[in-house]
């Protein structure tokens, strides 16, 4: 074994260095071609598997506008990774743990169920991921009283639904008594607290509040108690399914009173299941295809009828809260990424909050977060809508 | 009047529970063993009712007739490789046996049914009658009337037909029955027939009221069940008393004190019922005759 000359040693060292060199720039140029993943827990199957469906229609239409124009940071492609939490908490956690762990999604997107987003705000806060409800409207998601709050919402937030809801009931029934019939879930109880301080704020008193279980199928017991009580108006919180059965009931009670719900019933096949009394509800939603769309609401229903061949035409897309709250989210998170400059849940979190001006799809969104406030919209951007037939209108008065 | 409507509501709700445990009665009494896949049994009538008379527009006669021979080869399938393997050997495993085939049954109507409720539309279950001023709708009335035909019928078959005879006999003592000429492994799968097929007529009935989904008959098999051994499983008419009463106290518990409390209350009020008669309603202590 001979020593090596200095012009040998020298010649050992510049190969090294420019065989690490190009490792470098290859593994980068890997990198760049990685696409950003986007996570999304919803329900996919079950009573609300429309809602799910909803979701992931309007973050396909975005992320495919994004993609088209070039992708973000430099070239990667956006890729949408779905995961079923069949609206439980357990399962809605352990997909979000796989999304955020195995997956590296930059962003978990949340589907309908409150208790499910509940419980995934807390592992996408420990994970520092931003975590996005783009229906879920229980007030803790994002009023959650963490510094930092990783979890924003594209969406309406019960505290302020109540108060529409309240105030809705009130200029068009005259109601003075509102009997609540809610879920018995931490949903139902965001609305409840919600209700409480929207009757109180405006002066009118509570009739009765009432519980029914997701799965129940008859309501006439809770109904009934509640017309003894003389509630001249009922506020319903809940999904399709049980939602149903309350006007089934309501039906078999003939009782005649208005009912006011909050968007639940949206999330499934409502008509569906409850019949021709699906068509004596008002509800709320955060937007309408219906009627004159600005630039973005002509260019996103295109892309609807382009991509999705049952959707002809405004009525078509149900519900239109789920694709129009999804859209404008995913194009908020993107300009996010690219104000950030990468996809560090910290560095998003900071952009998020210093978002400026976005024309999105529901209004033009100016400073939509902040420090304080995680919620883009407010009870200016709610329309009360009703189904007739089996496409969501907005009511005319 | 909330009274009235919640004793409406569980007399039909009692029946069907009563019908199942007709079920698990007529499964027992032939043979030392029960069909643990019956409220599966009965998700697969109203799914197969729904499939025929909504999903493909069959006329409606049809598709409930279709639906019930369809749940009585399912029964026969079920006695075929669930039941008689180990009952032959004297074993236990047709327990789990029949659990595990109304679990895989149930997967596999979630995976081609989908797991979404459906409705099943029906004019008994439009408009409600006005009975005394009590809204009823007609499904509530027919429901109680059918389980007392079912379970009249049964006792008429029973007692009156050659093959009732037969079957009587081979409760008592199979041994002998079989020495007399009566084909006793015919006999069990005929009775795994009927145990489905009364599942299957339970689960078209409700369909209208409950919404047809994959898994709306778990928690009804598990009620029929506790409704069977508290009517004596031993017994038909206890079988019977006991679906109704555990049916109209549900219902009570529901109306009076919200459905937040039912299922505590209602099953504690089994394990009472079982703690202070042990043999059930109706049924007798079985002697062995040594």
């Amino acid at each position: 074994m001979r020593y090596l000359t200095k012009v040998e040693r020298h010649c050992r060292g510049i190969v090294t260095a420019v065989a690490l060199a190009v490792l470098f720039a290859a593994s980068a140029m890997a990198q760049a071609q990685e696409p950003i993943k986007i996570g999304l827990v919803a329900a996919l199957s079950g009573g609300s598997a429309k809602s799910g469906e909803g979701i992931t229609r309007g973050l396909t239409i975005a992320i495919d506008e994004i993609n088209a124009a070039g992708g973000l940071l430099g070239g990667r492609k956006l890729e949408l990774v779905s995961r079923d939490d069949e609206s439980n908490p357990s399962k809605g956690q352990l997909a979000a743990r796989e999304l955020i762990d195995q997956q590296k999604v930059a962003v978990v997107f949340g589907g309908i169920d409150s208790p499910v987003a509940l419980a995934i705000v807390q592992i996408a806060s420990q994970a520092k991921v931003p975590f996005f409800s783009v229906w879920a409207a229980a007030t803790p998601i994002t009023r959650n009283g963490m510094n930092p709050n990783f979890a924003f919402r594209v969406s309406a937030v019960d505290l302020l639904v109540d108060k529409a809801l309240t105030n809705y009931a009130m200029k068009t029934y005259q109601a003075k008594k509102l009997g609540l019939i809610l879920v018995n879930n931490p949903w139902g109880e965001s609305n409840e607290k919600g209700l409480a301080t929207a009757t109180k704020e405006r002066g009118i008193a509570l009739a009765g509040v009432e519980k029914f279980e997701e799965g129940d199928v008859d309501m006439v017991a809770q109904l009934t108690r509640l017309k003894s009580d003389g509630a001249d108006a009922l506020i319903l919180v809940g999904n399709a399914a049980p939602g149903a059965q309350v006007m089934k009931s309501l039906q078999r009670t003939g009782w005649s009173v208005p009912v006011v719900s909050h968007w639940g019933i949206s999330g499934g096949r409502f008509t569906e299941l409850a019949g021709p009394m699906a068509q004596k509800v008002t509800f709320v939603q955060t937007y309408s295809f219906f009627g004159p769309q600005n630039a973005v609401g002509q260019k996103v229903l295109a892309e609807l009828k382009a991509k999705y061949p049952d959707i002809k035409g405004p009525g078509d897309v149900v519900p239109p809260v789920g694709v129009a709250n999804a859209y404008d989210a995913m194009h908020l998170v993107a300009l996010a990424i690219a104000k950030a400059g990468s996809t560090d849940g910290d560095k998003m979190r900071q952009a998020l909050e210093a978002l400026d001006r976005y024309e999105g799809l529901i209004k033009t969104y100016d400073h939509p977060f902040s420090p304080e406030n995680h919620d883009a919209l407010n009870e200016n951007d709610y329309v009360m809508v009703h189904y007739v037939g089996a496409r969501i209108e907005p009511v005319t008065n | 009047m909330l009274i009235t409507l919640a004793l409406v509501s569980g007399l039909g709700l009692g029946s069907m529970y009563g019908l199942l445990a007709l079920g698990f009665y007529v499964t027992y009494s032939v043979s030392n063993t029960v069909n643990f896949a019956q409220g599966s049994s009965m998700m697969l009538g109203a799914v197969l009712c729904y499939s025929f008379a909504v999903t493909l527009g069959w006329n409606p006669a049809v598709s409930v007739v279709l639906a019930l021979v369809l749940c009585a080869g399912w029964g026969m399938i079920v006695e075929r490789i669930a039941v008689r393997p180990f009952a032959r050997r004297g074993s236990n495993g047709w327990l789990m046996a029949t659990v595990a085939l109304g679990i895989i049954v149930e997967n596999v109507t979630l995976f081609t049914f989908g797991k979404e409720p459906r409705n099943y539309p029906s004019v008994l279950a439009d408009t409600p009658l006005d009975i005394a001023g009590i809204p009823v709708l007609p499904l509530q009335l027919v429901i109680p009337a059918a389980g007392l035909v079912v379970a009249g019928l049964l006792h008429l078959l029973a007692r009156r037909t050659g093959f009732g005879k037969a079957l009587l006999a081979i409760t008592q003592n199979p041994g002998a029955a079989r020495l007399m000429g009566i084909d006793v492994g015919r006999a069990i799968a005929v009775s795994y027939a009927v145990s489905t097929v009364f599942a299957g007529i339970a689960g078209i009935l409700i369909a209208p009221l409950f919404n047809v989904s994959s898994d709306m008959g778990t928690l009804f098999g598990i009620k029929a069940f506790a409704v069977a051994i508290v009517g004596g499983i031993t017994s038909a008419w206890g079988v019977v008393l006991a679906g109704f009463c555990y049916g109209l106290l549900e219902a009570l518990i529901t109306a009076l004190l919200g459905s937040t409390y039912t299922q505590i209350l209602t099953f504690a009020a089994v394990i009472l019922a079982l703690a202070l008669m042990p043999n059930g309603l109706l049924g007798t202590a079985g002697t062995r005759k040594v």
